[in-house]
């Protein structure tokens, strides 16, 4: 901070997007992204999830073209079509887990496609060496080039990626997320080391969700919201609260028409929950008719603990009850018969046997009950999924459609089906509208209401944060695999959430739980 | 829930066919039905043209021959289908029937006696091999690669350099005698049940979904409760079990038992299912069209052999019909895709075009 560099007039700002739109089908990411950054700066690019601060770095590294607006690096007009192009033009872009090749050397990793040949192009493997060293020394670490990339530390792989970044006198890096998976210790180091690069003259962009690293290592903060941009502010003039509110500072659509629904009992019982590495002791309650979000930021821990509740994943300490009966850890099958359902946030993947038919999907978790005598007919699973398909208007012209040709909405509405099939007690929803177009969207907020209505006990996860407020009854938001808030619906503001949501890291030193059992690489 | 009757209250309530092909090309547009189709034309041309193959011997050799690869190709079918594979199931047949051989001959104990306890020592080999794949998380590939060598290797060590031979006759004989006047030995009755029972396993039972389940997304099968560890480790262990069985016939049919009883029958058993239109990526396939494959194999061998043609063209041959069947089935579904399909409209409409939410769009309304 102290030696934050004024901007000088004379020189070309090192980067400068203005008015930068991106659109995938459908989907805008980006209306008008604006992110102008000086040389030897260190510029905070801040932003709730689904601002389009991803989209922005993705355009400044190569991986997608813009449909409109000015990109600069330089002050030299540039279209990047490849991360080539970017990379030859100057950017390096350091990703929060960087992808190394586990089974070279730190050496090979940095000079991959360049090494330096000696005689007969044979690869100069003592120069390479002796380069690495001497990047490893201005950037003040002691790493050894010999050793493989595997088991290194997130950390360390980062410093590999700068040493990348600046062996390939990269004007502009950008760092995405860079502290989420450090230590203490790790993100000192790597904050001494952008402040030798910001001194060298190079321009850094840094994305982070913790206040206190953009106050205690930035210069200059831009602030995005919704695919566009908001502001852009002196650190140094500038307040944390101020930078929340222009973060959430929006009304909160009418999209979600959550109904009032009586509460009633206790469905959902979780105590001391804790997996290490994860999350640490989450207790709350889910009642009847109750719509619980599960707010934070994006890998806070949310699904993890939603994963380990219906029995998927493990957890080490604590205990989960359902109408107050406990269930065994690790046993989703058993979760499912106490009266869980679970959509998973990915859908492809885990919601649904995307190659399977309509049918079978939705028949997949009740067809123990289909079968008669031990014999399951194609004919009883159809007559099954018909009215659960018809329940929630799932559009397809036949039950053996395979899920894999329906769009997002209508997938969805597929796992909603196999769900609600199983008539649930207790409906645990991770990202219930993600990636699906607006109009399933508030038909999906609809039926949760609904559901609640009728006496379902609902927990919601969800990174939008109108969603969010609008649909649950309680607001739990997580930061760092802890609940670090519970605010009712009357209560609860995005201010409130959002600071929620970033405030262990704000007040507290990063919590080892979430940092400590990171797998270095893969 | 009331849902399903509060729903449909607001928006028309939808109906669904249940295909969306008609039931001719449904059944007869498949890989299995292909492989049908392939084993009657083959079977029907030999008739006619191949001397002696309309003997009373043909069939009864091929069935006594070809046994035991239907068998053990039964659970590999299953195995297969959810993406792993078991290469170790010629040397649990070895094991097996070294097992049989040496308590018949060597301990005097009863045929059936042997048998239950060579299909026990089956089910624990396969049950070892589903312990280290599903378990443990190795690859079936690597496991069963280790286990054939290590089984084999049991095998020898039973058998080392002693003669057996010489089963009590009644037990010998049992296995080929034809069943009253048919061409067919009494093996084929066994094998037909076993047919029976995984044709049910796969295709009409929970089992059996949780199999297609696990070869399509075993993550998707894991979050829907299907134990897939469990599922894995029961189709190993019935793998070696059937294994087990099949060396039990193979020991009494030879009336004898080598170090190298069934070596290298796990590639005739693979290729088999494989050409019966399983994919070996897991997720497809039908029991109909591993019987049919196994027995077009069958056919062909005993075909060209009767042919007069020499085994490396019989190899050829059955070599190229399984890299045709695995080029046919990829192009297969690109063909299908030509064919019409009931509604192809509607099916489109609602597969690409974004749905634009319009006011009088009432479909859109699910629950008022």
């Amino acid at each position: 901070m102290t030696t934050s560099a004024p901007r000088d007039a004379a020189a070309p700002l090192t980067l400068a997007l203005r008015d930068v739109a991106k659109s995938f089908g459908a989907v805008q990411a980006l209306k008008s992204g604006t992110l102008e950054v000086a040389p030897g700066s260190i510029h905070a690019l801040v932003g709730e999830n689904g601002a389009g601060k991803s989209t922005l770095v993705k355009i400044i590294a190569g991986v997608h073209r813009r449909d409109a607006g000015v990109f600069e690096l330089l002050g030299d007009a540039v279209d990047f079509g490849s991360t080539a192009e970017s990379k030859a033009a100057g950017v390096a872009v350091i990703y929060q887990e960087p992808t190394l090749f586990p089974d070279l050397s730190v050496a090979e990793n940095i000079f991959m496609g360049r090494q330096p040949l000696g005689r007969g192009r044979r690869i100069d493997r003592a120069r390479m060496h002796a380069d690495s060293e001497a990047l490893f020394a201005r950037l003040g670490v002691s790493l050894d080039p010999r050793r493989e990339a595997r088991g290194l530390s997130i950390a360390d792989q980062q410093i590999i990626e700068i040493a990348k970044a600046i062996s390939l006198d990269a004007a502009l890096l950008v760092m995405d997320e860079p502290t989420a998976a450090l230590s203490g210790v790790e993100v000192q180091r790597l904050f001494a080391v952008a402040r030798s690069l910001r001194d060298e003259g190079r321009a850094l962009v840094f994305i982070s969700h913790r206040f206190d690293e953009v106050f205690d290592l930035c210069d200059t903060v831009t602030v995005m919201r919704d695919g566009a941009y908001v502001s852009t502010s002196r650190v140094a003039e500038t307040t944390e609260s101020e930078i929340v509110s222009r973060m959430v500072g929006r009304e909160v659509a009418e999209l979600f028409p959550k109904t009032a629904a009586t509460i009633g009992d206790v469905v959902l019982d979780v105590q001391g929950l804790s997996a290490a590495g994860e999350f640490h002791d989450i207790s709350f309650q889910v009642r009847s008719g109750e719509i619980v979000g599960l707010a934070g930021l994006v890998g806070a821990g949310r699904s993890e603990i939603a994963r380990a509740i219906f029995g998927v994943d493990a957890y080490d300490e604590g205990s989960v009850s359902v109408d107050g009966r406990p269930i065994a850890a690790r046993r989703p099958r058993r979760a499912i018969r106490a009266g869980i359902a679970f959509v998973p946030e990915d859908r492809r993947q885990q919601g649904l046997v995307i190659e399977g038919s309509v049918a079978r999907n939705i028949a997949s978790i009740i067809r123990r009950r289909l079968s008669l005598g031990g014999l399951l007919t194609s004919r009883a699973e159809n007559r099954a999924a018909a009215p659960w398909a018809s329940t929630l208007q799932v559009k397809t012209s036949a039950l053996d459609m395979r899920a894999a040709t329906m769009s997002g909405g209508n997938q969805q509405k597929v796992v909603l089906a196999k769900w609600l099939a199983t008539e649930p007690r207790l409906l645990i929803i991770d990202e219930p509208t993600r990636g699906i177009d607006v109009g399933t969207k508030s038909e999906v907020h609809r039926l949760l209401s609904d559901l609640a209505g009728e006496g379902l006990a609902i927990l919601m996860i969800s990174s939008e944060l109108p969603e969010v407020l609008g649909m649950a009854d309680r607001v739990l938001v997580v930061c760092e695999g802890r609940i670090t808030a519970d605010i009712p619906r009357e209560e609860a503001t995005p201010e409130l959430v959002m600071a929620a949501a970033t405030r262990s890291a704000a007040t507290t030193p990063p919590a080892p739980t979430a940092s400590s059992d990171k797998e270095p690489v893969a | 829930m009331s849902t399903q009757t509060d729903g449909s209250a607001g928006a028309p309530a939808r109906t669904y066919s249940s295909y969306s092909r008609n039931v001719a090309l449904r059944v007869l547009m498949t890989r299995e039905m292909a492989i049908v189709v392939a084993l009657v034309v083959v079977y029907l041309y030999a008739l006619g043209n191949i001397q002696f193959f309309d003997g009373p011997l043909t069939l009864f050799n091929l069935s006594k021959e070809y046994a035991p690869i239907l068998m053990m190709a039964l659970p590999m079918t299953l195995i297969i289908i959810t993406g792993e594979i078991d290469l170790s199931v010629a040397s649990t047949l070895g094991v097996s029937a070294a097992v049989t051989g040496v308590l018949v001959i060597e301990h005097d104990l009863s045929v059936p006696t042997a048998a239950v306890l060579a299909v026990v020592v089956g089910a624990v080999l396969g049950a070892l091999n589903g312990f280290f794949v599903a378990y443990v998380g190795l690859p079936s590939l690597a496991v069963t690669i280790g286990t054939l060598a290590l089984y084999r290797g049991l095998a020898e060590g039973l058998i080392q350099d002693k003669r057996i031979a010489g089963f009590p006759d009644t037990w010998q004989d049992w296995p080929t005698e034809r069943i009253g006047e048919t061409q067919y030995p009494n093996i084929v009755i066994p094998v037909v049940v076993l047919v029976v029972v995984f044709a049910v396993l796969l295709h009409f039972t929970t089992f059996g979904r949780g199999v297609f389940e696990i070869g399509l997304s075993d993550e998707a099968a894991h979050f829907s409760g299907v134990n897939v560890a469990r599922t894995k480790l029961v189709l190993f262990t019935l793998s070696g079990a059937v294994a087990a069985l099949a060396g039990v016939y193979v020991a009494l049919k030879a009336n004898s038992v080598a170090t190298d009883t069934g070596a290298g029958f796990e590639l005739k058993v693979i290729a088999g299912v494989l050409l019966g239109g399983v994919s070996i990526f897991g997720g497809r396939g039908a029991l109909h069209g591993v019987v049919a494959g196994v027995l077009l194999i069958a056919v062909l061998n005993s075909a060209l052999q009767l042919d007069g043609q020499g085994s490396e063209v019989i190899q050829i041959i059955i070599g190229l019909l399984l890299v045709g069947s695995v080029i046919a089935s990829s192009n297969l579904s690109r063909v299908r895709a030509l064919l019409p399909r009931r509604a192809v409209k509607t099916a489109a409409r609602s597969t690409t075009t974004p749905p634009t939410p319009t006011p009088g769009d009432d479909t859109r309304k699910v629950v008022q």
